[in-house]
């Protein structure tokens, strides 16, 4: 495989040797696959470059920061139940739409929050990895 | 109540079952067909599939009948399975499929390049997928007792012949097409009988199910004691029947059962007058239907450690079960991995709406089943009972074609991954020949099992199932996905520190009986401190054995975490293939 000319990194200070004449058309934002082509990013990390740790490094934390924050405010939330309901034992016997308010919040409430916290970690996580992309491929 | 519809549906469902497999055999062909379905399933099908894995003996018949005998705080069961899979979409999901794993065991190893993890992992999923056979068997037979009075080993020998024979024939590509039938199955079979039910208990005129009484009988009603059984009555009752109580012969006479304990001997037949409050089984609290639909009605001694430990063990627990792994490799990327789980999260919120109906109804309409302790049979009961003649015996033939679907498809789901590993850790035996050597093995172990272990609810035994998994795979997958850090020593001590004493706690309540100790709480429900334990030993090892953090860290974490399409990590030729 031959590869291009070496592009430098916008994130890096490098030389004034721009390849002015090099045009890459690109809409990171399709649905067919991509032609591969080793832009600068990509070989960045396949050459585990001190800079392809760095980017590495920020998706990790990114994705990582994501997950755990919908974890822990939905499982947060529902892990308070127990313990308002021993603390506050009249909550257990208060009424929603002629349910009990356990009730109530464990067979009814709890399953379109959890599916709305899935559908938005998916939708973000799906975002931050398209940035990744737009990152790492930038020439 | 024996019902020749009922048995006719358990027969359409295990030979409809062989069926599609078999029509799976001359699609699958080659070995890797047979391991991952060459991964060409599709989101829907793939989601149906887990959906119809995952819901098992105690999602179906198990949950209703713990929420019936225990009330509110046994709700847990429903949202940690649900819960579960979103922890492990948020946390596993997708760096589980660019893993490129197919078994927990290769994880460990794509991981953390050590033969020793691997084998570790592979002997825990093994405890694990054998920890979860035991309670789907169990519950066949609870479910062929009910319906035919067929002794409690047919249904557990049935479910184990009928899996064997079908993944040892299709492989996994025909086990997909199957499981997926199988969530619609059970969802109908769940979900049609239940809203004639309603329609019929607002005919009746819609009954509080949340009266300061006892549950009383509706009718005379005539009850088979089974084994023998330890009751409570609330109230002194007039009974006719023969059998033993309290050590006294009674052949065809009546009998003033007074208020307090009574022990009635095996076999015993009683009839029970309309209106009296129901005795239940000693074990259980004394509860009017009022302070039932309380939390921390259960009568256990610790209800708010039990609660949160059931909360910890179902939310991580799902993500270490083997069988559930499995399905994320037949995902064609890390994307579609988690587009699967979040269909996967829609179709259990939608099936876990029924059991707590079926619940609260069997308060009202199958109260006897509190004083023979049979609690898990509420589900397959109740339709019979509640509809007079043939419509409520169609419905009840539903349900239980349902439920044997539901043992059918995850122990399937289970023998598969099972044998997965099986045969490539311990036997050693490459190809399709091995495989189906392994299979076998792996359904005849919980076989063994069922003739020794005591009869616990279903639901509890799946419990133990996932705090193991909680407390040893959890950490393994959520610490080496996310941390740099965790070395090969620290990742065996983390296992070995969770697993060991949870599997031990869970062996300990399934086969002795530890009565009433105050340390019973913490061995049938370890994971509170058995999966911190697990956690904290996993990160300190490591921190304090850094020379031992594996090779090439940074090109695993670039597999794991970049999307396939970026062509990182010199995966070239395989996302192609992937693609295409």
């Amino acid at each position: 495989m031959t590869l291009p000319p070496s592009h430098d990194d916008p994130m890096q200070n490098g030389p004034a040797q721009k390849p002015a004449q090099r045009v890459v058309v690109t809409s990171p934002r399709t649905r067919a696959p991509r032609a591969r082509r080793p832009y600068s990013g990509t070989r960045e990390i396949n050459e585990q470059s001190e800079l392809g740790a760095v980017y590495m490094r920020t998706l990790i934390r990114a994705q990582r920061r994501l997950g755990l924050s919908v974890c822990l405010v939905v499982c947060g939330s529902l892990g308070l139940l127990p313990v308002l309901f021993t603390i506050e034992p009249d909550l257990g016997k208060a009424e929603v739409f002629g349910l009990g308010l356990p009730w109530f919040l464990l067979c009814v409430a709890t399953f379109p929050m959890l599916l709305l916290a899935g559908w938005f970690y998916v939708r973000q996580a799906e975002r931050s990895e398209r940035e990744f992309a737009e990152l790492v491929e930038r020439p | 109540m024996t019902s020749g519809y009922a048995i006719v549906a358990v027969l359409v469902v295990a030979l409809g079952t062989i069926l599609i497999g078999t029509y799976g055999l001359r699609v699958s062909r080659t070995t890797s067909d047979f391991y991952v379905a060459s991964r060409t399933v599709s989101p829907w099908w793939n989601a149906s599939a887990i959906g119809g894995e995952y819901l098992s003996a105690a999602s179906f018949v198990g949950i209703a009948g713990l929420i019936f005998a225990y009330g509110p705080d046994m709700l847990w069961f429903p949202v940690g399975y649900t819960a579960g899979y979103l922890v492990l979409l948020t946390m596993v999901a997708a760096p589980l499929r660019r893993s490129g794993a197919y078994t927990l065991p290769d994880f460990a190893e794509a991981r953390f390049r050590s033969r020793v993890v691997r084998g570790v992992a592979s002997v825990l999923a093994l405890a694990i997928g054998w920890l979860y056979l035991l309670p789907q068997l169990e519950g066949a037979g609870l479910t062929l007792n009910t319906v035919t009075g067929a002794p409690d080993w047919v249904g557990a020998l049935v479910v184990t012949v009928v899996v064997t024979v079908n993944v040892m024939s299709g492989g996994m590509r025909s086990i997909t097409f199957v499981q997926a039938f199988q969530y619609w199955l059970k969802l109908t079979a769940i979900t049609v009988p239940i809203v004639f039910l309603i329609v019929v208990w607002q005919v009746h005129g819609a009954e509080s199910m949340t009266k300061p009484e006892y549950p009383t009988f509706r009718h005379d009603t005539e009850v088979r004691f089974h084994n023998p059984t330890t009751i409570h009555a609330e109230k002194s009752i007039f009974i006719k029947g023969s059998g033993e109580i309290d050590g006294l012969r009674i052949e065809n006479s009546g009998l003033v059962l007074t208020d307090g304990y009574h022990r009635i001997g095996q076999g015993s037949l009683f009839t029970f007058p309309e209106g009296a409050a129901v005795p239940h089984v000693s074990t259980m609290a004394h509860n009017t239907n009022q302070t039932w639909a309380q939390p921390e009605s259960s009568g256990e001694r610790f209800p708010l450690y039990g609660v949160y430990s059931l909360i910890i063990a179902t939310f991580l627990g799902t993500m270490g079960l083997p069988h559930v792994i499995v399905r994320f490799y037949t995902n064609p990327n890390g994307t579609a991995a988690r587009r699967t789980t979040l269909i996967v999260l829609g179709l259990l919120s939608v099936f876990y709406l029924m059991p707590p109906l079926y619940s609260a109804l069997g308060r009202l309409y199958t109260p006897e089943l509190l004083m023979t302790g049979q609690t898990d049979a509420v589900v397959l009961v109740l339709p019979a009972r509640m509809i007079d003649g043939i419509g409520g015996q169609l419905l009840g033939a539903l349900v239980a074609g349902g439920a044997f679907a539901a043992f059918l498809s995850t122990s399937s789901g289970l023998v598969v991954s099972l044998a997965g590993v099986l045969s490539q850790d311990v036997l050693r035996l490459g190809g399709v020949r091995g495989f189906r050597i392994s299979t076998v093995l792996a359904g005849i172990v919980p076989l063994a099992m069922t003739f020794v272990s005591t009869g616990m609810p279903v639901a509890d035994m799946v419990g133990l199932a996932f705090a193991v998994a909680a407390s040893s795979l959890c950490p393994l997958l959520m610490l080496g996905i996310w941390s740099t850090r965790i070395t090969t020593i620290g990742a065996i001590a983390g296992m070995l520190a969770g697993g060991v004493p949870a599997l031990t706690a869970g062996l300990v309540t399934m086969f002795s009986d530890t009565g009433d100790s105050w340390y019973e709480v913490l061995l049938s429900r370890p994971a509170a401190w058995t999966v911190p334990l697990g956690f904290t030993v996993m990160y300190v090892v490591s921190l304090l054995t850094q020379r031992h953090v594996p090779p090439g860290v940074q090109r695993t974490m670039v597999k794991l975490h970049a999307p396939e399409n970026l062509g990182l990590d010199g995966s070239g030729p395989a996302s192609a293939d992937e693609r295409s």
